[in-house]
């Protein structure tokens, strides 16, 4: 297939040319990904720490259900975030439809579990390491849970990517409640949709490309971030 | 130092959720949501009809471009202050129930039958939609249908009942439901070489026909009209019902229609208007 070639230069010409409504999806994939990551790493951080460390009744039940949930449908997330925020729907009066905050919303559900899961392991190994010299200090849970967040900041940062990738490679939910709405909540997933649907295969693939660029760019300032600091840190 | 850090990383998130509140309304803040279908969005069509209309008025018009069934759905739900589809039965249905305020002719194409150019059924040339379809039954050639309650789904439905064709039967077999919009399933039918029914608009626009061909056109039964209405705003009173019907009125009005008939595509026109004193003179 000639599409092939045809991608690779089209996606290189467009960032090339700096194309404006390329620039607008992607500035918007952006927004909306970090803030649903932000919000899921603030929910997920504690929340996975706290089935680490806290013993209750049904534990082992709360860890199953948060490691099947990072496996949610983003589909029927769009539907249930659509069902919530429409104008029928409970929380319709907020008129958040078709706009940005309802991706942020439907992104933060499908990548909340997964930050609270692979927390909750991180912490839970670390806390094996740690458990004797925390008890001997007679630390809290909440001081507990801070100690060792911070001491696997680096284990977390890694973490946050996989959230990060889960949202911006998302479709089926932002879709549903975005609408795909030119220049207002049209992002790089529902651009390729929209190319594939015109046929224009050569394109979506294009996108595609600059897509996983992207993806490669803010893994690649995280780690050197990462790299940085951890060498502050340690020496 | 560790409460410095989470200290930074909660109040980082709510500063940036503050920031997000103040703008919950992102853009223009005088816009109407139209439930729309593929064919007008796909085509290019609103790309060409709407930066006038928004310039003249200020008024933002922000398309959600589904299939006519979901799209009458999700008025119903009030997501959306004005419909514009192409299935008149649905649509009458619509506003007899009250969802809708009045059904306003726009604009017309029509559909066609496409499928390979091997053409196994023997149906190129063919003028007679509903004989071309029992031909391809009788050959059990690959027909995909959209199965997704579309304008393009509707009438395809109807035309297999005119020929007497069982097609729910024959699911999964030779019949071919992708479930999908007009895009995806042209798609699938280039891939598989497979029949299908399509609207004009959206098959000009394509880029994908591979070897597919438009094989049978012309019958008074492949008439498509597109109707546009107002969602009634004593069902939802979040409808922004003055600003919806002044672009309902601008859409059927001589500078809508005029802008429909101008939209050409390789030279051709895709759309055809309504209103008989709005025609193109050329």
């Amino acid at each position: 297939m000639k599409d092939f070639g045809d991608a690779f230069g089209l996606a290189f010409g467009l960032i090339l040319q700096g194309d404006a409504d390329l620039a607008e999806i992607v500035g918007l994939s952006l927004r909306v990904t970090l803030m649903a990551v932000a919000i899921s790493c603030a929910i997920g951080f504690p929340v996975g720490a706290a089935a680490a460390i806290i013993r209750f009744p049904g534990r082992q039940g709360v860890i199953i259900a948060m490691n099947a949930l990072m496996g949610l449908p983003p589909v029927v997330v769009g539907l249930l975030v659509y069902m919530l925020l429409s104008n029928a729907g409970p929380l319709g009066v907020l008129q958040l439809l078709y706009t940005p905050t309802a991706m942020i919303i439907a992104q933060c559900v499908l990548v909340t579990p997964i930050v609270a899961a692979l927390t909750r392991q991180t912490i839970e190994d670390l806390a094996i390491e740690y458990d004797e010299q925390l008890r001997s200090l007679g630390v809290g849970v909440a001081g507990q849970a801070a100690t060792l967040l911070w001491d696997a900041r680096f284990s977390l940062l890694t973490t946050a990517l996989a959230g990060f990738g889960r949202a911006i490679a998302e479709v089926g939910a932002v879709i549903t409640v975005g609408g795909n709405i030119d220049h207002v909540t049209r992002v790089m997933t529902t651009a390729i949709a929209v190319e594939t649907s015109k046929g224009n295969l050569g394109l979506a693939l294009a996108l595609g490309i600059i897509l996983i660029l992207l993806a490669m760019m803010v893994n690649g300032l995280v780690m050197t971030l990462r790299s940085q600091w951890m060498s502050r840190a340690y020496g | 130092m560790k409460h410095f850090f989470l200290g930074v990383l909660f109040g980082f998130v709510f500063l940036v959720a503050v920031a997000l509140g103040g703008t919950t309304v992102w853009g223009a803040d005088r816009f109407i949501i139209v439930q729309s279908t593929t064919s007008t969005q796909n085509s290019g069509l609103f790309d060409h009809i709407l930066p006038p209309f928004e310039k003249t008025t200020g008024i933002e018009v922000r398309v959600v471009a589904v299939g006519t069934g979901q799209a009458l759905k999700n008025a119903r739900h009030g997501d959306g202050d004005v419909v514009l589809v192409h299935a008149s039965a649905a649509e009458e249905a619509f506003v007899a129930e009250g969802w809708g305020v009045a059904r306003h002719d726009v604009m017309f194409n029509d559909f066609i039958l496409v499928g390979p150019a091997a053409d196994p059924a023997a149906v190129m040339g063919m003028t007679d939609v509903v004989a071309a379809l029992k031909k391809i039954a009788d050959v059990n050639a690959a027909f995909l249908s959209r199965g997704d309650e579309s304008g393009t789904h509707l009438k395809e439905q109807a035309l297999w009942a005119d020929a007497g064709v069982d097609v729910d039967a024959a699911s999964g077999t030779w019949y071919r439901e992708t479930g999908a919009g007009m895009g995806t399933t042209l798609n699938t039918a280039t891939g598989m070489g497979a029949y299908t029914l399509t609207d004009r608009g959206t098959w000009i626009s394509f880029n994908n026909k591979g070897a597919q061909e438009t094989l049978v056109a012309g019958d008074k039964r492949l008439f498509n009209p597109y109707g546009v209405i107002l969602v009634n705003p004593a069902r939802h009173r979040r409808v922004r019902a003055a600003d919806g019907q002044a672009f309902i009125d601008w859409l059927i009005g001589p500078v809508g229609q005029r802008a429909i008939a101008d939209y050409r595509v390789g030279g051709q026109q895709l759309f055809f208007p309504s209103r008989r004193s709005s025609r193109p003179n050329s």
